[in-house]
């Protein structure tokens, strides 16, 4: 396909559009360069003993790749679906190189698997052990993590509910809930560890606490978020608290909601991982961590993590689609 | 007829009812009275529940009235839930030693005579809060650094940021064991690495909300400094700067919190040596209740008192530059 | 023309002074609104703030009555105690002959707020049915109320779009079917084009008249525009702050049909004047 080379004016009116070609070609070149390095490296003459100039063509890569991303970040694209694209494809790319240096040098310069395993080595690790992985996952994320999110999260979201109903629970209860939303709750993992056993009752146990004060937090926050002139509009139809809350308050409440279920995604992950540290049966992402890294086999600890990112990611981008249904008209979402 | 919300509508009118204030309105109508009350019915709650927790321990005795078995329940070596006061003796014992025998109880209880042993549980505060605030300065460093690069050039806030916000989705924490471990094979043992992996969790914070501070001032203020045809040094000086402050020390204040996360957390993989989370980790292996619950504390009164300093730090900075807010 | 809005489906019956309003104007007599000696007391932390001292008023049954002054004068005030968003401390205030409270308790008044106050997960027809679903109508009646006074207030066309989807004068006309969709007798209305500029204000107080002079209602509206008072209203209340009481009232009695042409006219600038000056004195008053 021969791209037809716009006129300077054109390409003047639409912006600085006329970066793009150059830093495509940029941008052929240097993957071209990075597929042959990764090819270079694991040949046995140079893995572990890379010389100088195969380390001085990695920092021209690196610099190439530099101007290529320059190029591509500043460009004006002429189409909102070309900015769209380069959009996504810059921290892409960006990412990509990163993983690409850490393949280079922890080959290159043969860094032991003990201390950094290169991404090759990891992924190779994980293709491996997926059915232990998938245990491990199924032990943490469904068993602990999402029960213990939902239950935590709609405690939150209910008391909040009777804190609104009841003055006094709410003058009472949110200046505990914001210190305590401050506290390191993940200690407590031991208590409930002692309290509700290894398996993963007492991870629910950890999760649904630490989960629980921001759901508070945020809902109780969310339902005086709601104007005085709307209020006072449900005041002059007569309106009483059941409908007031159903049709104004529940929904102006729903970007707090949201975000407290958006933190305790994170938090729910990280809380049941932690708590495995204390003691588990012998399954789980944060057991096989701990146990893993006092093997020294480094490359199964990262395939978790990267297992633990992956799921993060996933359940963050779920609750973030759902918030942009939910709360399409949030000025943040808006499109005419 | 239907119940209507109660929703304060128009301006306030304190004071519109006066009279005197009766003993309930002050428990329950006031600011500090509620949380009074609930703290003090959590506390009988506690208490009650006591009994039912531990009951099924082999040390509770099965007969007798409800008062001795309480006062049984109460006072239990290892017990499932203790009670507050035990954990108050405990706070006091680790860490002004035993209560002398020669003197009337409380003047013993107030009478402190601090030993720096690694039994002390302040030695072990210490320990956790000094790694939790040099990793605090790191991250918080490292956050505004890179905030202040990346609203300056446009190839990291494209290539770099996403990542930083993706990253708060991952489950950071998992990776301290590795940092710890990685490290330690290194020689690299002691406060660094706990501070390393309390600098990686606070930098997200702040980054983000420097990011969003230093972008926050208004398109015209930005143009007023145009017509000035002001430096990019001034008007970062001038303008940035200060509209960043109140996102700046927002930021802090959640940044210090997670770093005291990192830093006990950061205490567990190396097998209990010293720290809070190793006392954590050393009263699970045991079945030191009481031990627990009283680092639990600890732990609690060192949150409360970096986020205060933050806090106090906020104000003064807020009040020399005019009391803004 | 528009048919008036007479459907008898409003849940809430209005009391005994309520009923009949278009039937008969020319007799409407039946006062709609009454205070006396009313007032409102503000205590804040730098002491009382008189809102409102001893108001006496009189509004009948399908006047347009503008309350004028300028901010801080009260006259919001006066009409959210008509609304009884807000109480008085002393006086009487009588609404249809009832407590404000039950008057509102009853659905009896429309109120549109300075700022359209449209919900912005609605759309504009689900806005409009707001109140009819608070107030349980069936769902095809709401559809239909919708549609007649979307088509009222010339937004037929609209009913999908979301209320940030629209300009704000636009914004203001669907809060303004809002109030009209349960077809109360009476319309308070709190500077509603007061955030608009002066050509859509304009037109909208000119499809504001046709509306009132179509349905019959009757129309408390606040302002703090002497063009806009003059034009509209057959009574005007001039009010004065700190603290809020009534200056003048001045009858008005111009063509029902009137256009905006009068405000050309020397009878127009008569009236003007005079409320011009009543302001003037409220203030030479206070300062």
């Amino acid at each position: 396909m021969s791209a037809p080379a716009p006129s300077p004016d054109l390409a003047r009116a639409r912006g600085r559009a006329d970066g793009i070609p150059a830093a495509l070609v940029g941008l052929v070149a240097v993957t071209a360069g990075c597929l042959w390095a990764l090819g270079a490296v694991h040949r046995p003459d140079l893995a572990g003993q890379a010389p100088a100039w195969f380390w001085g063509t990695i920092v021209a890569l690196w610099l190439a790749a530099w101007w290529v991303t320059d190029r591509l970040a500043k460009a004006v694209p002429p189409t909102p679906g070309a900015r769209r694209v380069l959009d996504l494809m810059v921290p892409l790319l960006f990412g990509a190189f990163l993983i690409f240096l850490w393949e280079i040098v922890t080959v290159g310069a043969g860094v032991p698997m003990v201390l950094m395993p290169p991404p090759s080595a990891i992924g190779a690790r994980l293709a491996q052990s997926l059915p232990t992985l998938a245990e491990d996952f199924g032990q943490t994320v469904l068993r602990a993590v999402i029960p213990g999110w939902a239950l935590g999260s709609g405690l939150g979201i209910a008391i909040a509910l009777l804190c609104d109903r009841v003055p006094f629970l709410r003058r009472g209860l949110m200046p505990i809930g914001n210190f305590v939303s401050a506290l390191p709750m993940i200690g407590i993992a031991p208590i409930m560890v002692m309290w509700f056993g290894f398996d993963w009752q007492s991870k629910v146990a950890v999760v649904v606490v630490m989960t629980f004060f921001p759901a508070l937090v945020n809902t109780v926050a969310g339902l005086s978020a709601s104007g005085a002139l709307e209020r006072d509009l449900m005041r002059s139809y007569a309106a009483d608290w059941a409908t007031t809350l159903l049709k104004l308050r529940l929904p102006s409440a729903m970007p707090f909601v949201f975000n407290a279920l958006k933190i305790n995604s994170t938090l729910a992950l990280i809380g049941a991982i932690v708590a495995e540290f204390f003691g588990t049966p012998i399954l789980g992402m944060g057991f096989r961590i701990s146990t893993e890294v006092g093997r020294m086999s480094l490359d199964m600890v990262w395939a978790e993590i990267a297992v633990a990112a992956v799921t993060g990611s996933v359940f963050y981008g779920l609750l973030a689609l759902a918030e942009r249904r939910v709360t399409f008209w949030h000025p943040s979402y808006r499109r005419r | 007829m239907t119940t209507e919300a109660a929703l304060p509508s128009g301006p306030a009118r304190s004071g519109a009812r006066g009279g005197g204030r009766t003993v309930s309105a002050v428990l329950f109508g006031g600011r500090t009275g509620p949380v009074l009350v609930i703290v003090a019915a959590i506390l009988a709650l506690w208490y009650a529940a006591c009994l039912p927790m531990n009951a099924g321990l082999p040390s509770m005795p099965t007969e007798g009235d409800l008062a001795t078995r309480y006062q049984a329940a109460w006072a239990l070596e290892r017990p499932v839930l203790p009670s507050p006061h035990q954990i108050l003796m405990e706070l006091r014992v680790s860490t002004c030693g035993r209560l002398p025998s020669d003197q009337p109880f409380w003047s013993a209880f107030f009478s402190c005579e601090i030993r720096w042993t690694p039994r002390n549980l302040l030695f072990h505060a210490w320990t956790t809060l000094s790694s939790t605030l040099v990793g605090f300065l790191m991250g918080g460093l490292l956050g505004i650094v890179l905030a202040v690069l990346i609203v300056h050039m446009k190839t990291l806030e494209k290539s770099l940021m996403p990542w930083i916000i993706a990253s708060q989705t991952v489950p950071i924490l998992a990776v301290a064991p590795i940092v710890i471990v990685v490290l330690g094979s290194l020689g690299i043992t002691g406060l660094l690495p706990k501070s390393i992996i309390s600098a990686y969790l606070c930098f997200f914070p702040v980054t983000i909300g420097m990011v969003k501070g230093l972008t926050s001032p208004h398109p015209i203020d930005l143009d007023l400094m145009r017509t000035y045809d002001a430096s990019v040094w001034a008007t970062f000086w001038k303008l940035r700067w200060p509209a960043a402050l109140p996102f700046l020390f927002a930021s802090l204040k959640v940044a210090i919190a997670i770093s005291l996360v990192g830093a006990i957390v950061g205490e567990l993989p190396t097998g209990a040596q010293a720290g809070l989370g190793a006392r954590l980790l050393t009263g699970s292996y045991y079945g030191q209740t009481v031990q627990i619950w009283a680092a639990l504390i600890a732990a609690a009164a060192l949150a409360a008192l970096a986020v205060a300093a933050v806090g106090l730090a906020e104000r003064i900075t807020v009040a020399a530059l005019g009391g803004r807010r | 023309m528009v048919e008036a809005a007479r459907a008898k489906t409003v849940p809430a019956p209005a009391g005994d002074g309520a009923t009949g309003i278009a039937a008969d104007r020319a007799k409407a007599a039946a006062p709609v609104v009454t205070a006396r000696g009313l007032s409102l007391t503000f205590q804040t932390n730098d002491g009382p703030v008189y809102a409102l001292k001893d108001v006496d008023l009189d509004i009948a049954a399908g006047e347009f009555v503008s309350l004028i002054g300028p901010s801080g004068c009260g006259k919001t005030t006066l009409l959210r105690v008509i609304a009884d968003l807000e109480q008085a401390t002393a006086g009487t205030i009588r609404v249809n002959g009832l407590d404000p409270d039950a008057a509102r308790r009853q659905r009896q008044y429309g109120y549109v707020f300075q700022a359209p106050g449209l919900f912005p997960w609605r759309t504009v027809e689900k806005n409009v049915m707001l109140p009819l679903e608070i107030f349980g109508l069936p769902a095809a009646e709401r559809r239909a109320r919708a549609a007649k006074n979307l088509e009222l207030v010339n937004l037929k066309g609209f009913e999908k779009k979301y209320p940030w989807q629209l300009s704000g004068g636009m914004q203001q006309r669907a809060s303004i079917a809002r109030a009209l969709s349960f077809d109360p007798a009476l319309l308070l209305m709190d500077e509603p084009f007061g955030a608009l500029d002066e050509i859509v204000r304009d037109k909208l107080n000119g499809q504001l008249l046709a509306l009132w002079a179509a349905t019959g209602k009757t129309v408390v509206f606040v302002t703090h525009s002497i063009p806009e008072a003059v034009f509209l209203s057959t009574k005007i209340v001039v009010m004065s702050p700190r603290p809020g009481r009534i200056i003048d009232v001045i009858d008005c009695d111009f063509p029902r049909d009137r256009t905006l042409d009068i405000r050309e006219t020397p009878e127009f600038l008569a009236v003007a004047h005079r409320v011009r000056e009543g302001l003037r004195a409220g203030h030479s008053y206070d300062d």
